[in-house]
């Protein structure tokens, strides 16, 4: 699967907020997540290949962690909350399998 | 159902065109129900393992109800794709909130779905993400509170399409 293209994230969440206001983030990233169960044509098992973690933070301070195993779809999404403090810049990051860290940011001002 | 591509599932039969032979017919008919029985023996020592791997999180912790909202599909056409969200009921604040919830898909050849890890600075212990379900079963989940109280729930969910060698 050398051919595989780039994960790319997405974000999708309000870019202004009242402070404290609680607001929520879409996060999409496009990924295959090769569970490591399917067989390819000659009968050999495919190696699992997967994004394992997902973080979230905040200033970089975290806000929230998850760990995916392979039952996670293909085109990961996600969905969650967080509180908006102070204007400042959310951090996303996603872990692979083969150890490269993809990275999204969202500034959020507070008006 | 098909937004998102790229993807078949994993018994990998080729896209066949229409018109098949009455060799070919008998030919997939009995492969298929191969990899049905093969699917069935792969998922069916889950439920304990799951008990196996929620005993070494919480020993012998007695496990209570309530608090959890988790949302699935009764019936999930494509279980490739199964929207799954939840909420555990909790202030979130800094002495009283959700340290983690822990997802397991009691019929899936790897039971863990997934472990969210909150902190005080999170608003809501909630998410929603999409899941693959190999074939009908339980999802489990378990919350882990700040004062070591663990909540469970769990669902059924009916699929049409196994996600994983059904």
């Amino acid at each position: 699967m050398a051919d595989t293209p780039k994960p790319t994230p997405r974000i999708r969440m309000a870019a202004t907020a009242k402070a404290g206001d609680v607001i929520e983030v879409k996060t999409l990233i496009s990924h295959e997540m090769e569970s490591g169960q399917r067989k390819d044509a000659s009968g050999q098992p495919v190696p699992r290949k997967i994004i394992k973690q997902f973080t979230a933070s905040f200033n970089g301070r975290e806000i929230m962690k998850a760990e995916w195993g392979s039952a996670i779809s293909a085109n990961p999404y996600q969905s969650f909350f967080v509180r908006v403090p102070e204007t400042g810049t959310f951090e996303f990051s996603w872990l692979d399998d083969d150890g490269s860290i993809y990275k999204a940011e969202q500034k959020v001002t507070v008006s | 159902m098909t937004r998102f591509t790229g993807r078949k599932p994993c018994s990998q039969s080729p896209a066949t065109p229409r018109a098949k032979s009455r060799r070919e017919v008998l030919l997939l008919a009995a492969g298929s129900s191969a990899a049905a029985i093969v699917g069935m023996q792969r998922a069916s020592a889950a439920p304990e393992q799951v008990a196996a791997e929620t005993k070494k999180l919480f020993g012998d912790k007695k496990l209570l109800d309530g608090k959890i909202k988790l949302e699935l599909p009764t019936i999930a056409e494509n279980g490739l794709v199964v929207p799954l969200s939840f909420e555990v009921d909790s202030p979130m604040s800094d002495t009283d909130y959700v340290k983690a919830v822990h997802l397991y898909a009691e019929g899936n050849p790897n039971p863990l779905v997934a472990s969210f890890m909150f902190t005080p600075l999170s608003p809501k212990a909630a998410a929603s993400i999409r899941i693959r379900l190999a074939g009908t079963q339980n999802v489990v989940a378990f919350a882990e509170m700040s004062g070591g109280d663990v909540y469970t729930t769990r669902k059924e969910v009916k699929v049409t399409i196994g996600g994983c060698g059904g």
